[in-house]
């Protein structure tokens, strides 16, 4: 399979950690790491992903790996390419910041954004699992519309989570950045393009990939894929594709009704009773529909 | 050489002959003059380093952390509020024993904002694993950011330093200092060889998770590096001075205190007050002395227990409250003393906050004060018409 070493004892992100069964973050991880190649060094933000790797005395990275805090994966990877650049081997060796949504979209937003505007030669990757699992799923910035979490709970006056997603790619793209793109863990060759791609271009660049969290959303562990491949075939997780600010590809789809992708998750278990809530996590995928042109009908 | 220098002009210059690779601040005041200095140097070629601009406090102590784990030199340089947005970092720096050398230019910490001087913002993060050195003036200042490096980068010690300049009295004040040229800071300062860094050759992980199992085992590794730290200070210390050919300020200065049955003790530019009150008491044949602690991390107690053993009275003036507590220093030199059998009456001063003045008649006056024993903490220089206001 495309995107996927051979051999898993030449995978850059080893096996044995101890992510939960179907974590769509560590196969997506896993996948980053194994096309950037070993000339990596990664800052990793504070959450899941860190805490899965590298619990002490173990890791499971074979290239180059800091974890620092929540929010400054991106400045702390802004000081190893500035190292990098001081020695002169920056054509050599890749920098890749990374961290979930909540240390990207929320309490990282800043580090992210002076690192986009700085310039720094930079691949930044998001892994989208929709709310702070880590913590026991609390609400995030990119949380979606309805979404039930334990901060933004279902109730009697609640529907969920009351705000849709932040645009978070639109935010990367407004920096100017010479590379952007959403990816979705369903699709590993992709994802494995989509990071040569990005790590072919000078400067930052920023890749949002979904990645379904099967304790946090509350759906069997053998689904993650089945789940990934539904939000972008709904039309709730466009895949898109920019090149120094223009939209250069979407990964077109016959649009499936949104309650074939909501009906598999338990944090969306309320909508399927609520016509009009329902009805507005439509217009949301609709709105994705016509505005990347998604539709191959 | 001789030059008459200000003193931000003067820590940029000779953190410039330090030869850091990564450098990267925020603006605040009155840090501001460093950093232009740097920025400056390195717009002119006069220095060869990556200076990055900040959208904060965060990132600049989180862009060092990630340059120093990439095995270069790096400096930083923040004051007040700055520092304190950085403090997350701070402890991440210090836990992962990474010798980042910072100057805080030491300011009040807000509400009410204000930019003048006091201790409060350094000595907030007195806990968190960095080494402190306090200077009295401007060449002291010079010589312990040359001393900082050596001894954040000694491979027994391994931890970032902290340089504390007090805001304006020394960064924006004038002195005739002595400058070290760029071969004798070259042959005191050797190349930077890191024992770990991030290095696609030889991969490591950094900053994993500590569980119950091994966490307190890294606490207790840098309590003791603090220990080591004394020593290493003072040996670098000695070579510089032997170096340099004049003599520096090591763990502490004791000033006049071999006969003394009154001893302040403080820290930093306020010193340079006291021992002008010390002199003038001295002519008229009082027996007072004064005990500047230099480095506050470590704390050196066997030396300041040495020093102030034999006085009668002691009192501690300092730019810095715990609010509900005693003020930090006084509280350690009180333990200090305490643990090693010495029962002086000890009192605690309070100064300058936000910048107030502190006049020779103060220092006077608490020299004066010292020989009452009160259980609470005086704040001197207090207007008394806007408390009853």
């Amino acid at each position: 399979m495309a995107g996927v070493v051979a051999d898993p004892k030449n995978h850059l992100m080893a096996s044995g950690h101890t992510a939960c069964a179907g974590c769509g973050q560590a196969i997506a991880a896993r996948i980053v790491v194994n096309a950037a190649g070993k000339n990596t060094i990664i800052s990793n933000a504070t959450g899941c992903l860190e805490v899965f790797t590298t619990k002490a005395p173990q890791t499971a990275w074979r290239v180059a790996w800091i974890h620092s805090l929540f929010e400054n994966a991106a400045a702390v990877a802004s000081g190893i390419e500035a190292a990098l650049r001081y020695l002169g081997k920056l054509d050599e060796v890749h920098v890749i910041a990374q961290g979930g949504d909540g240390g990207t979209a929320d309490i990282g937003m800043g580090s992210l954004s002076g690192m986009l505007e700085r310039g720094h030669n930079i691949l930044y990757v998001c892994y989208d699992n929709e709310a702070y699992m880590n913590t026991g799923v609390q609400r995030s910035g990119l949380t979606p519309l309805d979404s039930n979490t334990t901060t933004s709970p279902v109730g009697k006056k609640s529907c969920g989570n009351p705000r849709p997603k932040k645009p978070l790619l639109e935010i990367a793209v407004a920096h100017n950045v010479s590379y952007a793109a959403t990816a979705s863990v369903a699709w590993p060759a992709d994802i494995e393009r989509k990071v040569k791609k990005a790590l072919s271009h000078k400067g930052p660049k920023f890749i949002q990939i979904h990645v379904p969290c099967p304790l946090g959303w509350r759906f069997d562990s053998s689904l993650t894929l089945e789940v990934a491949k539904l939000a972008v075939e709904t039309g709730l997780y466009p895949l898109v594709e920019y090149e120094n600010g223009a939209l250069i590809g979407v990964r077109k789809i016959k649009p499936k009704p949104v309650e074939e992708y909501l009906k598999l998750q338990g944090r969306y278990r309320h909508l399927l009773k609520l016509p009009e809530a329902l009805e507005e996590v439509r217009k949301v995928a609709q709105a994705n529909i016509e505005k990347y042109n998604l539709s191959v009908n | 050489m001789k030059k008459f220098v200000e003193g931000s002009h003067a820590i940029a210059e000779i953190v410039s002959k330090c030869r850091p690779c990564v450098i990267s601040a925020y603006p605040i005041t009155p840090q501001t003059h460093i950093v232009e200095g740097l920025a400056k140097l390195i717009a002119d070629g006069e220095l060869e380093a990556e200076f990055i601009n900040v959208e904060s406090e965060h990132s600049a102590a989180s862009v060092v952390l990630g340059a120093s784990a990439t095995g270069v030199r790096t400096y930083t340089a923040t004051s007040s509020q700055g520092l304190l947005l950085m403090a997350e970092v701070l402890f991440n720096i210090a836990g992962m024993r990474l010798p980042v050398v910072l100057t805080c230019a030491n300011r009040a910490v807000s509400a009410p904002i204000n930019i003048w001087n006091d201790h409060q913002d350094s000595m907030t993060v007195r806990d968190s694993g960095w080494i402190q050195l306090y200077a009295e003036n401007i060449q002291e200042a010079i010589d312990l950011h040359v001393i900082a490096y050596r001894v954040a980068e000694d491979k027994r010690i391994s931890l970032p330093v902290l340089v504390a300049i007090d805001g304006y009295v020394l960064t924006h004040a004038f002195e005739v200092v002595d400058m070290p040229e760029q071969e004798l800071v070259n042959q005191f300062l050797p190349e930077f060889d890191p024992i770990v860094k991030l290095d696609p050759e030889n991969p490591v992980s950094m900053g994993l998770l500590g569980t119950p199992d091994l966490y307190m085992e890294t606490r207790y590794a840098i309590a003791k590096t603090m220990e080591t730290a004394l020593t290493v200070i003072q040996e670098a210390t000695e070579s510089y001075s032997k170096l340099v050919g004049r003599p520096v300020s090591g763990l502490v200065e004791a000033y006049r205190i071999d006969d003394a049955e009154k001893i302040l003790v403080g820290l930093g530019s306020v010193v340079g007050s006291i021992k002008d009150v010390v002199d003038e008491l001295r002519e008229k044949g009082e027996k007072v002395g004064a005990l500047k602690i230099v480095s506050y991390r470590p704390f050196p107690k066997e030396v300041i227990f040495e020093a102030l053993k034999n006085a009668k009275y002691i009192g501690v003036v300092e730019k810095a409250v715990s609010l509900g507590a005693d003020s930090p220093l006084f509280t350690e030199i009180a333990a200090t003393l305490y643990k090693r059998g010495a029962k002086p009456v000890i009192n605690s001063f309070t100064v300058g906050l936000g910048g107030r003045d502190i006049s020779p008649a103060q220092i006077r006056q608490i020299f004066e004060e010292m020989e009452k024993d009160e259980a609470e903490t005086r704040f001197i220089g207090l207007n008394t018409e806007l408390l009853e206001a």
